[in-house]
Formats: structure tokens, C-alpha cells, sequence
């Protein structure tokens, strides 16, 4: 099974990274090989529409559930209408949220935790 | 003749400046087009005769013929379409209804149907004519709905523009094709930067400007400084006044309250006027 955390940085040692459309890098797992591949957001700089191109590239890489801070609402309805489950509200270190999903028990989300263009703002 | 009144900082009095200059001139109209939130009838207080809803066009993908090729989703510049393997979302909101993704479809399987952003309402207080138009709430794509309510404006007529605050989208479109710009600003280090930021925009729009500085006895000399430095004239300057505020507060209009402050209006549009002429020359 394909995972996605979002991260600030291009290992699994990396901070998440607390946003899902504007995050500096995608990291997904496999968890059957524990093989992990970074892909560096091509959508950071966009002006608009950066959670729909970042929940389609989702499918297109196959993840089958997104680890993250946070997500708007066209992000989220992209990634439900491809069958991709989103939790919410990790927060710390890319390999201790992986950890927590591996243990079991982290529900998924019913709908978006941040509005429209929340990404854009510094924090 | 079009002039438009706008402002990069919001609360500046651009609604003041608009609706009392509308008032003072003959023959004129006042469009505002500050869709997002419109004010310039609580003081006019014009008489609506007509209102019209305004629509935009947007993709209807008929997924019986559709392939899910994912070629209208490369295309869009705006990012309005996600296809996944079995589904193709449509973001409303995000699409600018170029028609790219329908003419290019290779199956056919898009079409267009209207989608309601707002309306335009159409008014007059005495000589005066009024047009707005309103965007409906959670509704961003306010510049279609701002050409609709420019295409009211009238050739024979003086036509006065209230623009949304701020230098994005809906700005531009307001002050796109008027003779003369009036940025309403305050000597305040907000001010001053927004200032900054519209002239920057008028500039590389080659519109003429001047400015009017609101409550002009308060803040700091930079923003007559940035005037000077950059040769803009300042074409008025309004005093930092409780009853000014208060008027404005009731809904009343400024020329109507204290009309003291007719001579002052008066050459405003004069110089207006002016500038104006000389930028056509």
C-alpha cells in the first residue's frame, strides 16, 4: 500500500510539513517494500488550483492514503472522488506519523479541515 | 470620459470621493464595481429599475463519452478540472470559462452551460445613473461581473467608477480603459505601501493619476513625499474630521451635509478634467 506525508524535507528523518497542496515535498512509502520516494512539490509556487494538481498527481502515483496538517477543499474532494483516504492533524516527524498509521486506529477524514487558498499564508 | 476611483488599501474613501463627484458633475453616471461589496447606493440612494442576474459559462462532461484521456485537464490553465481514472471533477469556482477544454476534447463529450455568479441592478437618482453589480457570497470570480456592469457605460455621459480596494484581478478590470485614475489614499504606512503597490499598477496600465489623501492631518509627510518623488499631483487633501465620519456613518453625502466642502469637490473635477485632456493629447 502507497503513502503520502507531506514533509518539509526529502527523508523520512524530515518535520511534516503541515500543509497538503503548498508542501515543500511529497514523500510516499510503500509500506509492503519500505521503499520511499520524495517528490519535490511542483505545485508550491502555483497561484491557484495547486490542491486539485497535487491530489491528481496522488492518483496518478497511486497512494492510497495522505498523511497531513491540514487540507482545503478542492484537494479533498479530488482525492475522495479517486478513492484516496486523508487524515489530518499529524503533526512532528515524518517517520513517527508513519509509525502511528502503522499501529492502527488513525480514523480518516469526512470532509476538508482548512478553507480555500489557507495554504498561501506563512506560518 | 470614464474615471475611476479606487485605492490599493481598503477604507481610504473611494466611495466618498465617487459618489460625491457623481453628484456634483452633470450628466453623469456612476458604475460601481466594487462587486464584492458595493456601497455607493447607501449614500446615493438611487431608485433601481431594473435588475438582471449575470451568468458565466462552465464544462459539462458527459462521462458516457468520456474517455478520461485527461487532455482537457492538461490544458486548463486554471487548474478547474481533476480526471481521475473513472471521474472527472469540475472546480466551478477556478474556471475562467476560456471554452479550452471543450473545444479541444477529442471525444466531444464536453459542453457549456450557464452558471449564475451575481447580478446587475440599473438606477438613477434624478439626472444621475446608477449602475452596480453585486457577486454572490462565497462567489470569487468577480471580473466577469464587472465587464457586465461596464458594458453600461455610456459614451455621452460622464461616467465614474468605483473600484474594488487592492492591485489583484477585479482591480485591473475596473480601471482597464478609463482616461483618468484617482487613487484615494491616507498618509498612513498602510496607505503608503498601497499606494506604492496601485501606482505600480497604473503605471504599467499607462492610465493618467493623481491622488487624494484622506484625513490628511494625521500620519507622516511619505506620502506626499512618494508623490513628489514620483510627480504625481495631489489633487486634494480632506481633513481628519468627527463630522466628516459621522455623515459618512448615516449614510449621508458629504456635498449634501457640509456643503463648505463644494468648492474643494469642484476643483478636484477641474483639475480632473485637466489631467485627463492632457493624457488624451
Amino acid at each position: 500500500m502507497k503513502i503520502c506525508i507531506t514533509a518539509q524535507g526529502d527523508q523520512l528523518t524530515a518535520e511534516m510539513d503541515p500543509r497538503f497542496g503548498r508542501c515543500q515535498y511529497f514523500l510516499i512509502v510503500d509500506t509492503k517494500s519500505g521503499d520511499c520516494e520524495a517528490v519535490a512539490n511542483p505545485y508550491l509556487e502555483g497561484t491557484g488550483g495547486v490542491g486539485v494538481q497535487a491530489g491528481q498527481l496522488m492518483a496518478e502515483k497511486k497512494v492510497e492514503v495522505v498523511l497531513t496538517g491540514q487540507i482545503g477543499p478542492n484537494a479533498f474532494g479530488t482525492l475522495q472522488a479517486g478513492g484516496i483516504q486523508v487524515i489530518t492533524g499529524l503533526t512532528g516527524k515524518v517517520s513517527e506519523a508513519l509509525e502511528k498509521f502503522k499501529r492502527g486506529g488513525l480514523k480518516p477524514d469526512q470532509g476538508p479541515s482548512a478553507s480555500s487558498k489557507s495554504g498561501m499564508r506563512g506560518f | 470620459m470614464i474615471v475611476t476611483i479606487a485605492s490599493g488599501k481598503g477604507g481610504t474613501g473611494k466611495t466618498t470621493i465617487a459618489a460625491n463627484l457623481a453628484l456634483l458633475i452633470s450628466n453623469a453616471q456612476l458604475l460601481d464595481c466594487d462587486v464584492e461589496e458595493p456601497n455607493a447606493h447607501f449614500f446615493l440612494k438611487p431608485e433601481i429599475k431594473t435588475s438582471r442576474k449575470v451568468f458565466v459559462r462552465v464544462p459539462v462532461i458527459d462521462e458516457s463519452k468520456c474517455t478520461f484521456c485527461g487532455r482537457c485537464q492538461k490544458l486548463c490553465a486554471f487548474h478547474a478540472l481533476a480526471v481521475l481514472p473513472s471521474k472527472v471533477l469540475l472546480f466551478p469556482e477556478l474556471c475562467h470559462s476560456c471554452g479550452v477544454c471543450s473545444h479541444f476534447c477529442p471525444e466531444h463529450a464536453i459542453s457549456e452551460e450557464d452558471r449564475e455568479i451575481g447580478f446587475v441592478e440599473i438606477g438613477s437618482r434624478g439626472q444621475l445613473q446608477f449602475i452596480r453589480g453585486l457577486l454572490n457570497v462565497g462567489e470569487s470570480m468577480a471580473p466577469p461581473l464587472i465587464r457586465e456592469v461596464k458594458s453600461y457605460l455610456n459614451p455621452t455621459r460622464t461616467n465614474i467608477i468605483d473600484a474594488p480596494p487592492g492591485t489583484a484581478c477585479s482591480m485591473v478590470e475596473s480601471v482597464r480603459g478609463s482616461d483618468y485614475c484617482l487613487l484615494v489614499t491616507e498618509p498612513t504606512p498602510f496607505g503608503l505601501n498601497d499606494l506604492k503597490l496601485a501606482t505600480k499598477v497604473i503605471t504599467e496600465m499607462k492610465i493618467p493619476a493623481g491622488v487624494v489623501i484622506n484625513r490628511c492631518d494625521l500620519g507622516t509627510e511619505d506620502v506626499r513625499k512618494f508623490c513628489e518623488q514620483e510627480s504625481i499631483p495631489v489633487l486634494m487633501e480632506i481633513p481628519f474630521r468627527r463630522e466628516i465620519a459621522a455623515a459618512y456613518a448615516q449614510g449621508d453625502l458629504l456635498l449634501e451635509k457640509m456643503p463648505e466642502y463644494r468648492p474643494s469637490f469642484k476643483k478636484l473635477w477641474e483639475r480632473i478634467e485637466n489631467f485627463a485632456a492632457e493624457g488624451a493629447a
